[in-house]
């Protein structure tokens, strides 16, 4: 993804296959690993990064010819901060409940691997219309992947899937699947499995 | 008396039980980057520890001084994001001047302690427990970098014995290393009965 331009093509693949950020990069894992206990959250915060993910590329799109070299990291942050202010005003008036699940993993959007990679790897080299495109695909991907780790974890741990119960009624729930052993060792065999279908060798 | 004990149960607590990398999820990325040596586990420890010290407590007196007193809370992700990269421009400054081994050895991963989760997350954290005195702030900000550097020093340990025994292809690398930090978890959470 060093070149200089992409096609529209090259960024859905990208973005939905080929580097599906969590499970090709392993970038972002940090809230990956906090918040997909169950799917609510798990969906809430792919929404929020996909919007964060959306408006920060496209203005760092528009301001690429203006960086300077050794401050583009610090607008990048800025960029994005502005925007994950307004994700985490709006989940505190419109869904207070899952602001308060999600608590300070919606500020640390900002810190989001992905966000920043993809401002450097591809707005800040690309135009308006191929940022958003790369933006969506890449935001959808990672709510895709995020959902998926969620359903396990919350098969697993409760029987329920979007809080409807799935499993059989003598089900004994496992509960280590919610807490951050379910999450680690569930991603970690997840990445395994992902390595194996493409036969990858790291 | 009492001040010291709230201080010294607040330091344990934030080092083993709510140990940030372990049971929060924060700083997986350099924790899963840098791990491959002890040294550099050893030396990126440090300096995370470094900045977040600092930035746990100028965010913490900016917080309470400024934005809480003048109503500003809004703006209050871009004031940390700025505090962070000040402090590291900060520590790069340093290490270039007086350990320039070490600063050639980090590359990359200097810079990118900006967007360490762990940093922000203490902040932001140090808001959700409201933290009311300055001293517990700067103890917990403190014991969150000790609590990070004993995570990667022990996960860097472990990732150099892995390195001799027969993993299969699929696993190696990313997803053995998250099964192992996952195993580490379960052995820390042992430690959640000592202090409520």
């Amino acid at each position: 993804m060093a070149a200089n331009s992409m096609t529209a093509k090259q960024a859905v693949v990208g973005g939905l296959w080929t580097e599906v950020p969590v499970l090709r990069l392993v970038l972002g894992m940090c809230p990956t690993l906090a918040v997909t206990a169950s799917v609510k959250p798990a969906l809430t915060m792919g929404l929020s990064v996909l919007f964060v993910l959306f408006c920060s590329n496209i203005v760092v799109s528009l301001m690429r010819n203006l960086l300077k070299p050794h401050l583009r990291i610090l607008m990048f942050t800025l960029t994005i901060a502005t925007f994950v202010t307004i994700a985490d005003l709006f989940l505190k008036a419109f869904m207070p409940e899952m602001s308060e699940v999600l608590g300070p993993y919606v500020g640390l959007i900002i810190v989001n691997c992905i966000i920043i990679a993809r401002a450097e790897a591809c707005a800040s080299k690309n135009g308006i219309f191929i940022s958003a495109v790369d933006a969506i695909s890449m935001g959808v991907g990672f709510t895709i992947v995020l959902c998926l780790l969620a359903s396990v974890r919350e098969l697993i741990s409760a029987g329920t899937i979007f809080g409807v119960q799935i499993m059989w009624k003598s089900f004994v729930p496992w509960v280590a699947m919610s807490l951050p052993v379910g999450a680690f060792i569930t991603l970690g065999l997840m990445l395994g499995l992902v390595n194996l279908l493409t036969g990858k060798k790291s | 008396m009492d001040k010291i004990s709230v201080l010294v149960l607040a330091f344990t607590s934030i080092v083993i039980v709510n140990n940030l990398v372990l049971t929060k999820f924060l700083g997986i990325c350099p924790y899963l980057g840098v791990s491959g040596r002890i040294d550099m586990a050893f030396g990126m420890g440090m300096a995370v520890t470094f900045v977040i010290t600092l930035a746990g407590c100028l965010t913490w007196l900016i917080d309470h001084l400024i934005l809480v007193p003048y109503g500003l809370e809004i703006t209050r992700y871009v004031c940390y994001i700025l505090v962070i990269a000040g402090a590291v421009q900060l520590v790069e400054m340093y290490l270039r001047k007086f350990f320039p081994p070490l600063y050639e050895s980090f590359g990359i991963f200097l810079p990118l302690i900006t967007t360490n989760c762990a940093i922000l997350g203490l902040c932001l954290f140090l808001n959700v427990w409201n933290v009311d005195n300055f001293p517990l702030a700067a103890v917990l900000s403190f014991g969150a970098g000790i609590g990070f550097t004993l995570a990667i020093c022990i996960m860097a340990g472990i990732r150099e014995q892995l390195n001799f025994s027969d993993v299969p292809a699929a696993l190696r690398g990313a997803p053995i290393t998250l099964i192992t930090a996952g195993i580490m978890t379960m052995a820390f959470m042992g430690f959640a009965g000592m202090i409520k």
